[in-house]
């Protein structure tokens, strides 16, 4: 049952449309379809990694750059102010 | 051709709404507006916090508001009233007013009249006046081609970017289809999205002038020691899952569809190019509506995902929300509800034909909740402190 949005193919977060728990599937049916345990609670609308981004690594959601990444993400993890930043207030 | 039943004013333009409206010309005059405002039925006023001791830049764009206010469409006459010593002087801004749209008004100085109570006498019977003149016209058939929609956002969060504003931009597109306008607007929230709005621009100066637009935003908060990240995102968008200005961008510019961008306004400026425009104006969602009524823009969509009640007097604000909990719980304050794009029950496509029914019935004189309501949201957009 899909519980999140893969905006674009380039995309490495989607957005959950529904609350997810810990260890629970993160999945979009697609194509392309996902299907990833979530690391942690993720919030409704909230995004979560669906790879493992690096840090300092480019966050894509809608095909585009959202930010870098603060430190080493794992898939499944939530991704929000805590480990994301705008590419200007980036301070490797 | 889409067929709408609307004011004919002298100008030629068209009005949705058939105000009288009351300007204070600054906000020493403001309290006096709204005495006369509470005494005859049928007219609006503008709730008015800047028009002195501004500097000359500022000047200018109070001058620009308030006389395309006054011109605006949806606003059969004006009666204008200032204290008399403000720096927004009467008789500058009647001049724009008229020279924009030579329409019904008076004029009233609190100072010259001799103070608020014979102000309120004297604006209240010029108001009886231009009411009793506005009962008398009634709508008529015209073309949709005349409207000029204004697109904002406000309280956004993800479902904002995932929903509303697509289908919003599915309403853009078919309004710029059927020959009419459409503002996008908050430049602030352009930024992050400079290359895909400038990649859209119909010749290589307008897009000049959009990049410069959107730099110049950013260095002139830069200006003041500032970063204008740190107040956008908001603690509501934060919250909502928005985590930076990039991403709020990225999302916001849906509003505008996918046709080409063929004019860029400065703040209040009238608009004169059919299809896809933007103005430049701040994201604070009621500084950026006041810019795009003074621009001509009869009526507003406005997405939001956290909730917001918004409306603003003189032109209806039409609020949808794909966030489904924001619907239920704020439904006193959401006209349109865009969450089966999320529960991919709808297309995109298939709600902003809803949407665009839902946009020509208040066009036609169906009321929005903001209306309903009463909502006289104000706010001008202002590059410096007061002086």
């Amino acid at each position: 049952m899909t519980n999140c949005v893969l905006l674009n193919d380039k995309d490495n977060v989607v957005t959950t449309i529904a609350p997810i728990g810990k260890g629970e599937s993160i999945v979009s049916e697609g194509p392309p379809s996902v299907r990833v345990p979530a690391a942690q609670i993720i919030p409704e609308y909230h995004k979560a990694a669906i790879v493992a981004i690096a840090k300092g690594a480019f966050i894509y959601k809608y095909g585009e750059i959202i930010g870098k990444a603060l430190y080493d993400i794992a898939p499944g993890a939530h991704v929000h102010t805590h480990n994301l930043v705008s590419e200007s207030d980036y301070r490797g | 051709m889409v067929k709408i039943r609307a004011y004919r004013r002298p100008d030629g333009k068209i009005g949705v709404r058939n105000y009288v409206l009351l300007l204070p010309v600054s906000l020493c005059a403001s309290e006096t507006a709204r005495f006369v405002k509470e005494r005859v039925t049928g007219t609006v006023y503008i709730p008015n916090q800047g028009g002195c001791a501004q500097v000359p830049k500022d000047l200018a764009i109070v001058l620009e508001t308030l006389s395309g206010l006054a011109a605006n469409p949806n606003v059969y006459g004006t009666v204008f009233l200032a204290n008399g010593c403000e720096t927004a002087q009467i008789d500058l801004v009647m001049e724009r007013a008229l020279k924009k749209s030579n329409k019904p008004h008076a004029r009233v100085v609190i100072q010259e009249v001799g103070g608020t109570v014979k102000a309120v006498e004297e604006a209240t019977r010029a108001a009886m006046r231009l009411v009793a003149e506005a009962s008398a016209i009634e709508r008529e058939e015209v073309d949709f081609s005349d409207i000029i929609l204004a697109t904002e956002c406000g309280g956004s969060d993800p479902t904002s970017g995932l929903a509303s504003n697509p289908v919003i931009g599915s309403l853009s597109d078919r309004v710029v289809a059927e020959g009419a306008s459409v503002i996008l607007s908050e430049t602030t929230e352009l930024i992050g999205a400079e290359h895909i709005v400038g990649a859209r621009c119909a010749t290589p100066e307008i897009r000049t002038q959009l990049l410069k637009t959107i730099a110049d935003y950013e260095k002139h908060i830069q200006g003041v020691g500032e970063n204008l990240r740190m107040g956008n995102p908001t603690p509501g968008n934060l919250v909502g899952g928005i985590t930076t200005l990039e991403e709020k961008s990225l999302g916001c510019i849906h509003k505008g569809g996918h046709t080409t961008i063929n004019e860029v306004l400065s703040y209040g400026a009238m608009v004169t190019k059919k299809g896809l425009v933007v103005m430049d104006t701040p994201g604070q969602d009621v500084a950026s509506i006041a810019g795009m009524v003074a621009g001509g823009a009869q009526i507003i969509v406005f997405s939001t995902g956290r909730g917001t009640p918004t409306g603003f007097g003189i032109a209806p604000v039409i609020k949808l929300t794909a966030n489904k909990d924001t619907f239920r719980m704020m439904n006193d304050n959401m006209d349109f509800d865009a969450s089966p794009v999320i529960e991919g029950k709808a297309t995109i496509k298939e709600m902003g034909d809803s949407l665009f029914d839902l946009m020509i019935d208040t066009i036609n004189g169906n009321r929005t909740k903001a209306e309903i309501l009463g909502f006289n949201d104000m706010s001008i957009a202002r590059l410096c402190n007061f002086v």
